[in-house]
């Protein structure tokens, strides 16, 4: 599903960093790949160029089989295959929860008002918020406002979701209800690249956990590996810093 | 001294009001007097006929003939003047007849006076004021609009032109640009057009030009500080749900910048209108240029100058009241 090759990156605000490193990766569909690290190890720029929110120097990306980087690509028919859940949740102030989730499927997908409304209302369900459709996103938690990002990446009906650190600008006891939206994705089947910290959720979900240090990826495996028996010195200190 | 010195510590509201009215009084007091001191003889009376007036119009025959009747229904009066081989009909509302039925009547002749309200000069000018700001904003906000796209552009060629257009502007005062437009390009123009035989520009359009393309300046500046404010979340959002940049600008970006942008826009249009008093060097009649023209017929220069701040002060505030009931209803939403 994604097939990543020789990938760098190089940052120069304000000095030179080498974002990413000689990438490679591979990820089949349905697989639930975590990647950990630590800040400014280039997870989050390994997210952003698989859909090209920012651009690679050098390598390849195929999605799906598609040339992501191929400047003849229609980038903008990738993105809509491709879910994005951020951070700081990014849901449109100006309007509601409903419209927040309609927008992108009326004005990419080209779906009708009602179909729109319909795919919703089912999926505002599917994270447990059907009674605040129609609010506006500042009068939701951020527990709540990350599951309408969510339900609005979903309305895509993406081949593919990338999380970027999703839950690390909640308060704690509204971690748990974002996770558990993720789990049930995880176990409909749905391919998921997520950047957490969270390693309960590593060793719950993933299917296979990368640790990246300093723009290149260290060391690939199993959950079970990862936190039983790391083989990297880097990663043995890593994970004795935040288990 | 002790009492003195506690109510400057702790002034009371009503004798800070008095204080304030007491102060006004005192201004407008002292200017009077002043003017009185030139025996200056205020007549406020003579100003509202440059509103309003009532025009006494002389209903004139274009024929030779009699008056062959005179029929009246409510405030219409039917005048018909018959010959041996023309008739003709003059209808006066509101008159007064000076002729009767069978008088011999030749052309040029007045048959009846008729009254009708006018509007006076300071009422054509402060309506081209109107319509003049009007127009200029509305232009304003377009060229604004894709100026301030363009200075964000990626393209250099967008970007650089945006930059050049803002900077040649803000750079040159506004009068020497209504110049420029008049008399440079509105010359131009108009002597081409002439050769080709074409119709010719009024000098309105090129006062009205220079003040949209002024004015566009600062809008693009506006609505580029405003899109640069919203936060780049909001553009990530919408372009890795596939948007296009175009739909993300429309449905996302535009609307969030809109209601940011509507104090400094206010300010500029209020400044637009103001500016617009400048377009009477060329020869446009809007109200600073009418008031002029009045005053030097009426030689009441104080009472005029007076009521032609007052109106522009109507103007603006009345436009600044309805921009604030627009952020309010924004806001609400």
């Amino acid at each position: 599903m994604i097939h990543v090759e020789n990938l760098y990156k190089t940052f120069f605000v304000p000095h030179k960093v080498k974002a990413l490193h000689n990438v490679n990766l591979n990820i089949d569909a349905g697989e639930v790949v975590v990647v950990i690290g630590p800040s400014g190890s280039g997870k989050s720029t390994l997210l952003r160029c698989l859909n090209q929110l920012e651009t690679a120097n050098s390598g390849k990306i195929l999605i799906d089989g598609i040339d992501v980087m191929d400047p003849k690509t229609n980038i903008n028919k990738i993105r809509a295959e491709v879910g994005m859940v951020f951070q700081s949740f990014n849901l449109f102030p100006h309007k509601t929860v409903l419209e927040n989730i309609t927008l992108a499927q009326i004005t990419v997908r080209k779906r009708s008002k009602a179909d729109a409304h319909d795919k919703a209302m089912h999926l505002l369900e599917k994270v447990g918020i059907t009674d605040k459709a129609r609010v506006y996103p500042d009068q939701l938690s951020g527990g709540q406002q990350q599951r309408v990002a969510i339900a609005r990446a979903l309305a895509m009906d993406p081949k593919v979701m990338l999380f970027d650190e999703p839950t690390s600008a909640l308060d704690p006891e509204m971690i748990g209800e974002v996770l558990d939206v993720m789990k049930n994705l995880a176990g409909e089947g749905m391919t998921m690249v997520v950047v957490t910290h969270e390693m309960g959720f590593a060793r719950e979900v993933a299917d296979r956990v990368i640790f990246m240090d300093q723009g290149a990826v260290v060391e690939v495996g199993t959950p079970e590996h990862f936190f039983t028996n790391p083989e990297h010195d880097r990663t043995k200190l890593f994970l004795s810093q935040i288990l | 001294m002790t009492m003195l010195g506690n109510q400057i510590k702790k002034p009371s509201y009503v004798l800070s009001i008095t204080l304030f009215f007491l102060m006004l009084a005192g201004i407008i007091g002292g200017i009077y007097y002043a003017t009185l001191q030139i025996d200056y003889v205020w007549r406020w009376y003579r100003v509202p006929q440059y509103f309003l007036f009532h025009d006494k119009m002389e209903v004139k025959s274009e024929i030779e003939g009699d008056v062959s009747s005179i029929s009246v229904s409510g405030k219409q009066t039917m005048i018909t003047v018959k010959d041996t081989d023309q008739e003709e009909s003059y209808v006066v509302t509101d008159g007064t007849l000076l002729v009767d039925e069978g008088d011999r009547i030749y052309p040029g002749d007045t048959l009846a006076f008729q009254k009708k309200w006018k509007a006076g000069i300071l009422m054509q000018g402060l309506w081209l004021t109107l319509k003049v700001s009007f127009i200029a904003i509305i232009f304003g906000i377009l060229i604004g609009l894709f100026g301030g796209l363009a200075r964000i552009s990626a393209n250099p060629a967008l970007r650089w032109s945006a930059i050049t257009y803002v900077e040649l502007i803000r750079g040159s005062p506004l009068l020497v640009q209504i110049f420029i437009w008049y008399f440079v390009l509105g010359t131009l123009i108009n002597t081409i057009l002439a050769k080709q035989n074409m119709w010719q520009v009024p000098p309105l359009w090129f006062g009205v030009a220079a003040l949209a393309c002024f004015t566009g300046a600062y809008v693009a500046e506006i609505v580029r500080a405003g899109i640069q404010s919203i936060h780049r979340g909001q553009s990530e959002a919408s372009r890795s749900l596939g948007m296009t940049y175009v739909q993300c600008m429309v449905h996302v970006i535009l609307p969030q910048a809109f209601r940011r942008i509507i104090p400094p826009l206010a300010g500029q249009f209020i400044s637009l209108i103001k500016d617009s008093s400048l377009l009477g060097i060329i020869a446009i009649r809007e109200l600073t240029k009418a008031t002029r023209e009045v005053v030097t017929t009426s030689l009441q220069p104080f009472e005029l100058w007076f009521v032609c701040a007052i109106l522009y002060l109507v103007l603006t505030f009345t436009f600044s009241m309805f921009l604030q009931y627009l952020e309010r209803r924004t806001l609400s939403q």
